[in-house]
């Protein structure tokens, strides 16, 4: 009998330890299928964030390392800058990326570095356990904006992805989402066209993907999807914000 | 051999690469800039990569990444910026990587100043950031000493899977001495079976990694961790015992301070005064056995530094009351002349009288 469906060998098997309802399992899968597909499991070195996804070194059937809060994007710089020939990529959440991690990933970018970025915006502190984050959106309670985010307070939520792409040295920079099956293959699409960019050398790509939190979003996983429709992205619109071919046509 | 005329700072650059370093990650800051400049000019001619990092943070984390991929790299900085470095340092020992750090230090505490200082001691010997943890830390007196020291200090690395400090103070790093290269002292290493090249699909993945979150794993690996500097402390301590056979007042110093001590040694026993040196070379593991040698005419030991007071800490240990223990340092980048350690020698013999 024809084999459909089977999973994929980019993911070792270890159970996750993620929420029910979470959808940081799905974008695991998302990144572990391109690179299963491209045939470059074996050639690849990931590095883990402190969050949610600390234990991220687990579960990809590659290479990893584990880096300090923020600083995943360094790691990864020293991982590329001795093997330019392999894959590199890093797994990040906003605290890790979008709050302590600010130097490194625009620096990252700033240099064209030529590693792959996996951004999991979902707004909150997921791990510690629901504190506000750099990408909380307005109004949203937390554990430490119990009245929800006060903009007149604690300012407004970062918007990396149109950040980063204001920076010449970033290729490939899109924001994606996964409440919904349709925007998963959107999702998968614009990993492997990050991964691609590497590939290719065109410098430094990212990939935000907007998730949920239900656990401390306090919503159920359906509710929390809709959440991420109708609250995030309209304030995190979905697209590409730099790709090679606008990067060539802008130096033309 | 050729004898080279060369400022610290670039012979320690040149000793690293000597060594076998082909990746630095680092970031300006005084009075250790010789060296950055110096490895984006030779590094690539190595056929290496030099890279100036957007803070130290993110300079010691690349040199983490880099060691973890299997790569002989260094960074170096000074003091305020090794404080950044402390919390990548504390990751590099605990997921077994290893690196070369230098520390050309200058005075503090806070951004303190730019001259010579030894005030570095504590955050160099004691870890600095967090975690039971040790690391091998060679204070060289000298430029040469510091060539030998960098050059074998990647071998040292590479041997117990553990960073190596260098640590200088601002004058070992400015002051211009002649130099050797010689050949490095080589150790049986095992290959890097460890490090992330990618599986390549022959074996399972290798991780870099310092989080154990069941309890008796971590303290397992801090056991198999303590293992190792039980064994520094027994195989990699370095010392120079100076005119000490006779000495009724020994010095303990190091580095720059230890040179000035030298001078008044000699002027102390032109004039009668029986002095002489513990000189460690490593800081850490702290020469405890030079001090087990020591004769029963010593009257009392005097840890001279270029600080308030801090090997002085360690200097009592090793003593553990068997003599009294003297104090002499000027801090924030003033260096004590011959005659003030003179002096405090004398009134020194005169209390223990």
């Amino acid at each position: 009998m024809p084999t459909v469906f089977e999973p994929t060998k980019g993911l070792t098997g270890v159970e996750f330890h993620y929420c029910p309802g979470c959808t940081h399992g799905v974008i695991h899968r998302l990144v572990a299928e391109v690179l299963e597909e491209m045939e470059e499991l074996g050639n690849s070195i990931g590095v883990a964030p402190v969050g949610c996804a600390v234990l991220a070194y687990k579960y990809f059937n590659c290479d990893m390392h584990e880096a300090a809060h923020g600083r995943a994007p360094a790691m990864a710089t020293g991982v590329k800058r001795v093997l330019p020939d392999k894959m590199v990529f890093s797994y990040q959440g906003d605290g890790d990326l979008a709050s302590i991690g600010t130097a490194e990933i625009v620096h990252a970018a700033g240099r064209g570095e030529n590693i792959t970025v996996i951004f999991v915006n979902n707004a909150i502190y997921g791990m510690t356990g629901g504190q506000m984050a750099p990408t909380t959106m307005v109004g949203q309670r937390t554990t430490t904006s119990p009245l929800g985010r006060d903009p007149r307070q604690v300012g407004y939520p970062l918007r990396i992805s149109e950040l980063l792409a204001t920076i010449d040295g970033a290729a490939f920079v899109e924001r994606v989402s996964v409440h919904n099956p349709a925007n998963i293959r959107k999702a998968k699409k614009a990993i492997r066209n990050a991964f691609d960019c590497q590939k290719q050398r065109s410098g430094f790509s990212l990939v935000e993907v907007l998730s949920n939190c239900p656990t401390n979003w306090g919503m159920s996983p359906l509710e929390s999807l809709d959440w991420v429709k109708e609250a995030m992205i309209p304030y995190y619109p979905l697209g590409n914000f730099r790709r090679p071919e606008m990067q060539e046509s802008e130096h033309a | 051999m050729e004898k080279v005329l060369m400022k610290g700072n670039e012979a320690i650059a040149q000793a690293a690469i000597h060594g076998g370093c082909r990746y630095f990650f680092g970031y300006p800051i005084t009075p250790q800039n010789e060296i950055p400049e110096y490895m984006s000019r030779e590094m690539p001619k190595a056929g290496g990569v030099f890279l100036q990092a957007e803070s130290e943070v993110a300079a010691i984390n690349m040199v983490y990444g880099a060691a973890g991929a299997g790569a002989r790299v260094m960074t170096s900085s000074s003091s305020p910026g090794i404080a950044l470095k402390q919390e990548g340092i504390s990751y590099i020992v605990g997921s077994e990587v290893p690196c070369v750090i230098v520390n050309i230090s200058r005075g503090g505490p806070g951004l303190g100043g730019i001259q010579p200082a030894q005030s570095d001691y504590n955050q160099s010997t004691r870890g600095g950031g967090n975690g039971d943890y040790n690391m091998i830390v060679f204070a060289p007196a000298n430029i040469q000493e510091a060539v030998d020291l960098t050059a074998e200090a990647f071998e040292i690395a590479d041997f117990y899977r553990n960073p190596v400090m260098i640590l200088g103070d601002g004058m070992i790093g400015q002051m211009m001495e002649p130099v050797v290269f010689h050949e490095t002292p080589k150790r049986e290493l095992e290959p890097k079976t460890w490090a992330t090249t990618g599986t390549g699909g022959k074996r399972a993945p290798n991780i870099i990694n310092s989080l154990h979150l069941d309890p008796a794993n971590l303290e397992k690996h801090n056991l198999h961790l303590q293992q190792k500097y039980a064994r520094m402390r027994a195989e990699e301590t370095r010392y120079e015992l100076y005119q000490a056979d006779d000495a009724e007042l020994v010095f303990v110093a190091y580095g720059t301070a230890s040179r000035i001590v030298r001078n008044a040694i000699i002027q102390l026993r032109e004039t009668g005064v029986k002095a002489g040196m513990i000189r460690p070379i490593s800081v850490w593991p702290f020469p405890q056995a030079a001090f087990d040698q020591l004769g029963s005419q010593v009257r009392a030991l005097m840890s001279v530094e270029l600080s308030c007071g801090q090997m002085v800490d360690d200097v009592r240990i090793a003593a553990a009351g068997r003599w009294p223990v003297g104090f002499y340092g000027r801090s924030g980048g003033m260096i004590p002349a011959q005659h003030e350690i003179v002096d405090a020698c004398r009134s020194m013999l005169e209390e223990v009288a």
